[in-house]
């Protein structure tokens, strides 16, 4: 693995954040609706992120769930993941906007895999999608509601995200395979 | 990723798979508690439960664990099938294998049928219990009921009580119960001792009362009635005071301690009626019930750990 670039650093990340969450508020109009589901693993700090920055500017209490989507995987048996991470909505999203969150969208099976979770959960009135980063390479009609940053990647690069809460520090960097 | 194609003997599990077993059930647990109890994962695979011995509860489970995660999962008793037209086992089980199954779920009445079955078949097999030799599922779903009843394993005092001598789980559990760092004491009857005490490696006890008081965990063993071919025991008198859990012992018991049996339990015999009646009122003692609850999602843990990881090797 070789480091080519790094994309973000933890002021744009921030930056990102809040303009996505002024984003949320005003198609939403409003936020009295509103639910957020992060995927495990680096989706789960941002959407606490994202919420924590609505639930200041609306001076409303928000809930977040945790998402693991190994359940619904459809390259199971080829990518095997043995640890399966919690799941943990424990509230109901019939009839609320859900807001998914990820870090990376990449071929769309993450989020198709989402989407079925939740709909084994539960009938949201919408669900909306954010990204932090879109590498493009879509393999589904997938496509995010709130893009944090486009960066158009090549196949035999990666995009490494690290958020503070998991890593210890926030950065975005695009590297190589080697 | 796990390190044993089958599960056997209990003892055949690393610490490792321990860990990522345990870790994972809590993840198949939060499956259950939702109102659809049903995942995708394993759409398309197979399981037969062969069972050769009566079974309620480990069939049951090892049903609804699969149905949970999509699998197909088709029964087959003994008491129905070609073996009653004289089939052998080993024909009986490459009848099945020859219809491309994934796993294999066998319980049989001989110690060791499962050994002989799994070294002439390509299909991962799991133990159900067979004879007096062992019960691994049963052995997890325990350590997982105790995993979430205390903070940790590590120098929990345990008694396995009862009829050791024709006890699977007795064996499965003493076993992982010291590996896990647990101190494990039998308590029973001379007569219902086994003759390999050094695989217990336990301290031994004749009367509940000698262990009651100190014990976190106190582990009621089923009387096996069917597997005893001479009397164990003069009557249940005599075993209801020495061996029985009633409620004046209930009462000696300290605080945050647990009360297990794997079932089905012999009522008025190995636990006093009254006893049985209170877990309902008390669910963080008495964990009999919650035993079943955590047996499926141990069971759907390992079922799918045993297919991504036989998965890995093709």
């Amino acid at each position: 693995m070789k480091e080519k670039a790094l994309i973000l650093n933890d002021i744009d990340i921030d930056r990102i954040l809040k303009r996505i969450s002024h984003e949320i508020i005003e198609q939403n109009k409003g936020s009295n609706n509103l639910v957020f589901i992060g995927i495990q693993k680096r989706g789960i700090p941002l959407a606490g992120r994202i919420a924590k920055n609505i639930s200041e500017l609306e001076n409303i209490k928000l809930e977040v769930g945790k998402l693991d989507i190994t359940f619904y995987r459809d390259d199971l048996l080829k990518r095997v993941k043995p640890k399966v991470e919690i799941t943990d909505i424990p509230f109901n999203i019939d009839d609320k906007d859900v807001v998914l969150v990820d870090d990376v969208l990449f071929t769309g099976r993450t989020i198709r895999a989402s989407l079925d979770a939740l709909i084994d959960m539960g009938r949201p009135k919408t669900i909306q999608l954010v990204v932090l980063i879109d590498r493009g390479h879509r393999e589904l009609p997938i496509k995010a509601d709130y893009v944090g940053k486009n960066i158009p990647t090549s196949l035999n690069e990666f995009i490494e995200v690290n958020l503070a809460e998991i890593d210890g520090k926030d950065s975005v960097k695009i590297c190589e395979k080697d | 990723m796990l390190g044993v194609k089958n599960i056997i003997d209990i003892d055949d599990l690393s610490s490792e798979d321990i860990k990522l077993i345990m870790e994972n059930a809590d993840s198949f647990a939060e499956v259950l508690e939702r109102d659809l109890k049903k995942v995708p994962t394993l759409r398309g695979k197979t399981l037969v439960n062969l069972f050769f011995e009566p079974s309620t509860r480990t069939r049951t489970s090892f049903e609804i664990a699969a149905k949970r995660l999509s699998a197909d999962m088709i029964n087959f008793s003994a008491s129905t099938s070609s073996l009653k037209k004289g089939e052998t086992i080993i024909d009986t089980v490459n009848t099945i294998q020859s219809m491309v199954v994934d796993l294999l779920i066998i319980r049989h009445s001989d110690s060791g049928v499962l050994n002989f079955i799994s070294r002439n078949i390509n299909t991962p097999v799991i133990n159900a219990g067979d004879g007096k030799h062992q019960h691994p599922t049963q052995a997890l779903l325990d350590l997982y009921t105790i995993k979430k009843s205390f903070k940790s394993f590590k120098d929990l005092k345990v008694a396995l009580v009862g009829d050791i001598a024709n006890s699977r789980v007795a064996r499965s559990n003493a076993r992982l119960f010291k590996r896990m760092g647990m101190n494990v004491s039998l308590v029973s009857a001379p007569m219902m001792l086994p003759e390999d005490m050094s695989y217990f490696g336990a301290d031994i006890f004749y009367c509940i009362d000698d262990v009651i008081k100190e014990v976190d965990i106190l582990y009621m063993l089923r009387m096996q009635f069917e597997r005893q071919q001479r009397k164990y025991y003069p009557s249940i008198k005599e075993y209801n005071r020495f061996l029985s859990l009633n409620t004046d012992r209930f009462g000696m018991m300290k605080k945050g301690s647990i009360v297990m049996h794997p079932g089905p339990v012999n009522r008025g015999i190995e636990i006093s009626e009254t006893v049985m009646n209170l877990e309902t009122e008390m669910p963080a003692r008495i964990k009999i019930n919650n035993q079943v609850n955590n047996g499926v999602a141990v069971r759907m843990a390992l079922i799918y750990l045993i297919l991504i990881s036989r998965q890995e090797n093709i």
